[in-house]
C-alpha cells in the first residue's frame, strides 16, 4: 500500500439554503477542493460521493454522476456510499483505498446532503431510518431517542450529569461562533442549554445537532506526488473503517461504540502513534452524549470519564486535546452524508494554521472521527501535516 | 409472533417529545429497551405510568409488531442482571 496526502479541500457554509440544490451544493465544494490541489479537472480519476437520503430529502436518485458532472468531471467511475451519517467518511475511506492500492493517483471523495426543504417530522422519520426500522422505527425511536437512552444508561452506569452534557453544547457553540462556515454562530450559556426544550429525556434540543444543507469535498494522490501539486497537502497517516449492529437492542453495552474503537485502534496503529499524540480531533456529536463517548472510545479518557473531561474544560480550544473547534455537528451543522469529509477539512484547516481565532497552538496531528446510526458505522482517520 | 412476552426489567428508557411524522399525534410518549429473561433485549413501547432503569415492567400487548410494557407494581429490582 502507498503513502497516501489530502491535496485540497473545498466546502461550502452548512445551513438552511432555500436557494441552494443538491448538485450546486456538491459541485461547489468539488470544484473548490480541485482548485485547492492545484489539480486540473482531467486529472481526477475517480469520484466517490457520501449521501445519505438524497432520495427521501429531495427525490433524487443517481447522485454520484449527477453531482460530478456539474462539477466538471466526465467519463470517470462515480459512485455514490450510503453509510447514514458516515456516508461520506466511508467514501474517504474508500477513496483512500483506491490511491493506496494504486488503482488510481487523483481521487475526489465528497458528501452532500440537503435537508431543510422537508418539515421536521419528516426529517425525523428520514433519518430513524438510519436505525432499525422494524424494532426501533416501529416502537417509535427517533434518532434523538436513541441517544438519549444511551445518555440515560451512562448517567446511570457513569454518573453523567445533564451539566456535563450541557459542557459539550456550551464548548461547541462557543467554537462554532467563530467559525465563518457554521450553521449557527451563536454563543450559549450553560443555564440556556439546561433550560433547553425537551426532544427526548434527558436531551434537550440544545443537546442535539443541526438538521443542514451543505458539502465538503478533498482531493487525494500518493504522497510522493504531492509536492509536485501543492506545498500544503496533509499525510494520511491511518484510515479505517468498522461496524457493529444497527439495533440498540443488539448490543451488549450501548454506552460504547465498538465500531469506533475498532477503527481507531486500527488507525493508532496504522500511524504508529496513541491517543495521546493526537493534538486536535473533529468527533462525532450528533448529540452531546456521542460526544462524550467517543472521546472515551478513542482513548483521550478512560470509559465514564468523558463528561468529566467536557466539564473540566480539557477539550476546549486551550485544553488538553481541543475537541470539535470547528464548533462540531452541533453548531456548524450536520448535513449528515457531507459531515464524515467536513470533518477531515475541518482537521486540515486546523494542521495548516489557517483556523483564525480558533486555530489549536499544537496542530501536527488531527483527528475526525465519523460515526453512522446509533454507531453501526465508524471511520477514524488521523492525518498529520506533511 | 403474537405471543405473550415474559417480564421483563428496564435497561434504558427515554421520553420522546419530538415525534416522527407517523407519531405526530401520540407524543409525549415512553420508549425502552427491556431486558426478558431467557429473550435478550427488546425495544418497546410503555403504556401508562413512566418507568425508570432497574424498574420492573409486565407485557400489555402487541400494537402491530411493537410489544408495549406496563410498569409492574411499585417493586424496584435489583439492576445487577443489567450488567
Amino acid at each position: 500500500m502507498r503513502d497516501v496526502a489530502v491535496l485540497g479541500i473545498g466546502k461550502t457554509a452548512f445551513g438552511a439554503f432555500a436557494d441552494r440544490d443538491l448538485r450546486s451544493l456538491g459541485a461547489a465544494a468539488v470544484k473548490e477542493a480541485i482548485a485547492d490541489a492545484q489539480v486540473a479537472t482531467s486529472a481526477v480519476e475517480a469520484f466517490y460521493l457520501g449521501n445519505f437520503a438524497g432520495p427521501s430529502f429531495v427525490g433524487q436518485n443517481h447522485l454520484a454522476p449527477y453531482v460530478a458532472t456539474a462539477a466538471g468531471l466526465k467519463g470517470i467511475p462515480c459512485t455514490r456510499i450510503e453509510n447514514a451519517c458516515a456516508s461520506s467518511g466511508s467514501a474517504f475511506f474508500n477513496a483512500w483505498l483506491s490511491v493506496a492500492s494504486g488503482a488510481y493517483d487523483i481521487v475526489v471523495a465528497a458528501g452532500v446532503e440537503k435537508m431543510t426543504s422537508q418539515a421536521t417530522p419528516r426529517v425525523t422519520e428520514i433519518l430513524s431510518a438510519a436505525g432499525d426500522m422494524s424494532t426501533e422505527g416501529a416502537a417509535g425511536a427517533t434518532f434523538p431517542a436513541l441517544f438519549a437512552m444511551i445518555a440515560r444508561r451512562h448517567m446511570y452506569e457513569y454518573g453523567t450529569t445533564r451539566e456535563q452534557l450541557a459542557a459539550v453544547a456550551v464548548k461547541n457553540h462557543a467554537n462554532g461562533a467563530n467559525n465563518p462556515l457554521a450553521h449557527m454562530r451563536k454563543v450559549i450559556t450553560l443555564e440556556q442549554a439546561l433550560a433547553g426544550r425537551p426532544v427526548s429525556d434527558p436531551l434537550t434540543v440544545y443537546d442535539c445537532s443541526l438538521v443542514s444543507d451543505g458539502a465538503a469535498a478533498v482531493v487525494l494522490a500518493p504522497l510522493s506526488e504531492a509536492s509536485r501539486y501543492t506545498s500544503r497537502s496533509a499525510r494520511v497517516l491511518g484510515v479505517w473503517q468498522a461496524s457493529d449492529n444497527v439495533a440498540l437492542e443488539e448490543k451488549e453495552d450501548i454506552t460504547v461504540m465498538p465500531a469506533t474503537r475498532e477503527a481507531a485502534k486500527r488507525c493508532y496503529e496504522m500511524a504508529g502513534i496513541g491517543p495521546n499524540d493526537i493534538e486536535l480531533a473533529e468527533v462525532h456529536d450528533c448529540f452531546t452524549i456521542a460526544e462524550i463517548v467517543a472521546t472515551e472510545d478513542l482513548g483521550f479518557v478512560s470509559k465514564g470519564e468523558g463528561g468529566l473531561f467536557a466539564a473540566a474544560g480539557c477539550s476546549e480550544i486551550g485544553g488538553r486535546i481541543p475537541v470539535n473547534t470547528s464548533g462540531g455537528l452541533k453548531s456548524k451543522g450536520h448535513p449528515v452524508g457531507a459531515t464524515g469529509v467536513g470533518q477531515i477539512c475541518d482537521v486540515v484547516i486546523q494542521l495548516r494554521g489557517n483556523a483564525g481565532v480558533r486555530q489549536v497552538a499544537r496542530h501536527r496531528v488531527g483527528l475526525a472521527q465519523n460515526l453512522g446510526g446509533s454507531g453501526a458505522t465508524c471511520v477514524v482517520t488521523i492525518l498529520g501535516v506533511n | 409472533m403474537n405471543t405473550r412476552l415474559p417480564d421483563g426489567v428496564v435497561y434504558t428508557e427515554t421520553v420522546v417529545h419530538t415525534p416522527p411524522e407517523k407519531y405526530l399525534q401520540e407524543a409525549p410518549y415512553q420508549i425502552a429497551i427491556v431486558n426478558l429473561a431467557g429473550l435478550g433485549r427488546r425495544t418497546v413501547r410503555i403504556l401508562g405510568e413512566y418507568v425508570k432503569i432497574g424498574e420492573s415492567v409486565t407485557f400489555d400487548s402487541y400494537r402491530d409488531n411493537t410489544p408495549c410494557y406496563r410498569r409492574a407494581g411499585n417493586t424496584k429490582f435489583s439492576d445487577a442482571s443489567n450488567k
